[in-house]
């Protein structure tokens, strides 16, 4: 580590890794809740359940991007951070209140949260991911600012490189899109129009800015390959991601009551979204063939390549399996959605946090060459449990959503409603749920690794 | 990738790229603006139906049903409830939904459960006013048939 102040990434690390066990447990009661519909009824009902596994996954991974901002950037730059003061503060400011979030939700029905938080006088709450109160939203907008400002005053004032403005102006891009949040008209159709903007153009914008950085970033490290060529690529893929994602909202806007231009403007913009994360894959292989060292931690380049293929998987392809308004016509709003929702999510943002934590957690714990070989060897058994679980939950949801499909909206006048098709569904649920339980192993199976002791060489 | 491209074309197609995209995607928004008052008959936003968007809101109803397509996916599909429960018949369906409100959350054992929400009668009628308005938005026939 070559500046003192990146070490305030450790606890945003640490926080989000636990985050990330939380939102995983919950996910399973809500896959035991799809079996057995009275589980955990009447102290966890589903919708706080689900909001609980959403709002801990955003939670956690704009920790992660904070946690890998404050490591990079200061290297970067080559200073250290502007105010690592700053950054500790903002880190429990931000950490107290998802908790309090997290225990209002599972504590206090949504109604009553609402009203003692007085969402009355601007109401924000009760949209999809953006369940939190408007007194929650605007604290982490006053985190953001002072997030984005720390971390600009560090860039502004010392080395700029293509990774840290990249990585900027994904960050930025996150607190404006977010102001959207507070924007909840009477019209629904606008509501709906207008949410996109922070769903869509975070996950499918700006987040994949901040991605390719901190992937360029591990890459730079692990490969020893020239920056130069490091940086071509990400502008690309960066390039090809705006051109396509930011048009490509246009996917949302089939069926909520937009116009009709938009059912083939969409479709074609998204057709092409897979592309930036075809590119990462090659990136990826690239890098790692024209590697001139080679690092002692293998993992964090295993993690580098398993983000690119799992987030192609995910967002490309499972998203261009329904993205053309036809297909959607059919899918829309079924587990297909969910399928690449989990996907997309894990591969894309939840293994580029594995990456730069697994590349910077040793470096923090006084490990430069990272973890040993018994470590990585568990570590890598964990990448495998996680890989396999999320797949095997996904391919499930694509099958749930086939029989959705064809058993409820494409039987003709035998088509069944939705709670009997649901009912027909349950076996699937179950190797679902089966899947979920190996990819909660696998991430305390990471967890194990990083206690790992090693005999002294 | 081809060697050819050097780092400061790469750089020109990110910055040329993306501001084309928001370009065509600010254009495009603001058409949409336009013309979404006309396809949802936003003139037919009555005080009623706007209060039964809040209460849609303030329940977490999208925790567990879709709305047009979006939302959670463990509980029927609501834009076209209406169209499905209240036989396009507005008393009927009101009657149909204080009913059903009332009846949360039912007993029958394994089955998904919906909380009773302690709706006042007024609100559950504006809340049928939300959902009859929003059965009526031109959302292109979706869905593809009545069971959502």
């Amino acid at each position: 580590m070559k500046y003192n102040s990146q070490m305030v990434a450790k606890n945003y690390f640490i926080f989000a890794l636990v985050l990330l066990a939380g939102e995983i447990l919950f996910g399973l009661i809500l896959g035991t809740q799809y079996i057995a519909g009275d589980f955990l009824f009447p102290e966890i009902p589903f919708n706080v359940a689900r909001m609980v596994h959403t709002n801990l996954l955003i939670v956690l991974i704009l920790f992660g991007f904070m946690g890998a901002t404050y490591y990079l950037v200061p290297e970067e730059s080559e200073r250290e951070l502007w105010s690592p003061w700053l950054a500790k503060l903002t880190f429990w400011i931000f950490a107290v209140a998802g908790v309090v979030t997290i225990l209002g939700y599972l504590f206090v029905p949504y109604a009553t949260l609402a009203e003692i938080t007085y969402n009355n006088l601007l109401p924000t709450m009760g949209r999809e991911f953006l369940e939190q109160p408007t007194i929650i939203k605007i604290g982490i907008v006053i985190v953001a600012l002072a997030f984005v400002l720390n971390v600009g005053m560090t860039i502004l004032t010392g080395r700029k490189t293509v990774i840290s403005v990249v990585l900027l102006t994904g960050l930025i891009g996150l607190a404006v899109f977010f102001l959207f949040a507070f924007y909840v008209p009477d019209n629904l159709v606008l509501d709906k129009f207008f949410w996109w903007y922070v769903v869509h153009l975070w996950v499918e914008g700006v987040w994949e800015l901040i991605m390719g950085a901190i992937l360029a970033f591990v890459l730079i490290k692990v490969t020893g390959v020239d920056r130069e060529h490091i940086d071509k690529w990400l502008y690309l893929i960066i390039a090809m991601t705006l051109i396509s994602g930011i048009v490509g909202t246009g996917h949302h806007f089939f069926y909520i009551g937009t116009p009709s231009y938009w059912l083939w403007i969409g479709s074609i913009a998204s057709a092409v979204e897979p592309l930036p994360f075809f590119l990462m894959i090659l990136y990826a292989w690239n890098m790692a063939a024209q590697r001139r060292i080679d690092h002692d931690n293998k993992m964090a380049l295993t993690w580098a390549k398993g983000t690119a293929v799992m987030a192609f998987l995910g967002a490309g392809v499972l998203g261009f399996l329904h993205t053309l308004a036809p297909v959607n016509f059919f899918t829309h709003g079924t587990q297909l959605t969910a399928a690449h929702g989990h996907l997309s999510f894990f591969g894309a943002y939840i293994m580029i946090l594995f990456t730069i934590i697994s590349y910077a957690m040793p470096i923090m714990r006084g490990r430069p060459n990272g973890n040993g070989l018994k470590a990585q060897a568990v570590e890598l058994k964990s990448f495998w449990m996680m890989v396999i679980g999320m797949l095997g939950v996904t391919s499930a949801l694509v099958i749930a959503g086939a029989m959705q499909v064809f058993i409820q909206r494409m039987a003709g006048a035998d088509s069944l409603s939705f709670m009997d098709t649901q009912a027909e569904i349950v076996p699937v649920y179950m190797v679902r749920l089966a899947f979920g339980i190996l990819t909660l192993l696998g991430l305390l199976t990471y967890f194990y690794s990083f206690f790992v002791k090693e005999e002294a060489a | 990738m081809s060697e050819r491209i050097t780092k400061n074309m790469a750089r020109n197609i990110y910055l040329g790229g993306a501001a084309f995209a928001i370009l065509i995607f600010a254009g495009l928004t603001l058409d949409t603006v336009q013309r979404v008052p006309e396809l949802s008959h936003s003139e037919k936003i009555t005080e009623s139906v706007a209060e039964g968007k809040n209460l849609w809101e303030v329940n977490n109803c999208v925790g567990c049903h879709t709305i047009m397509g979006e939302g959670a996916y463990y509980a029927p599909e609501l834009a076209n409830v209406f169209d499905r429960r209240g036989m396009k018949d507005e008393a009927a369906f009101k009657v149909y939904l204080q009913g059903w409100m009332a009846a949360q959350p039912m007993q029958e054992p394994g089955r998904r459960k919906m909380p009773q929400f302690n709706l006042s009668e007024e609100q559950v009628n504006n809340l049928a006013d939300f959902l009859i308005w929003t059965s009526r938005i031109d959302d292109h026939e979706w869905p593809p048939n009545i069971e959502g």
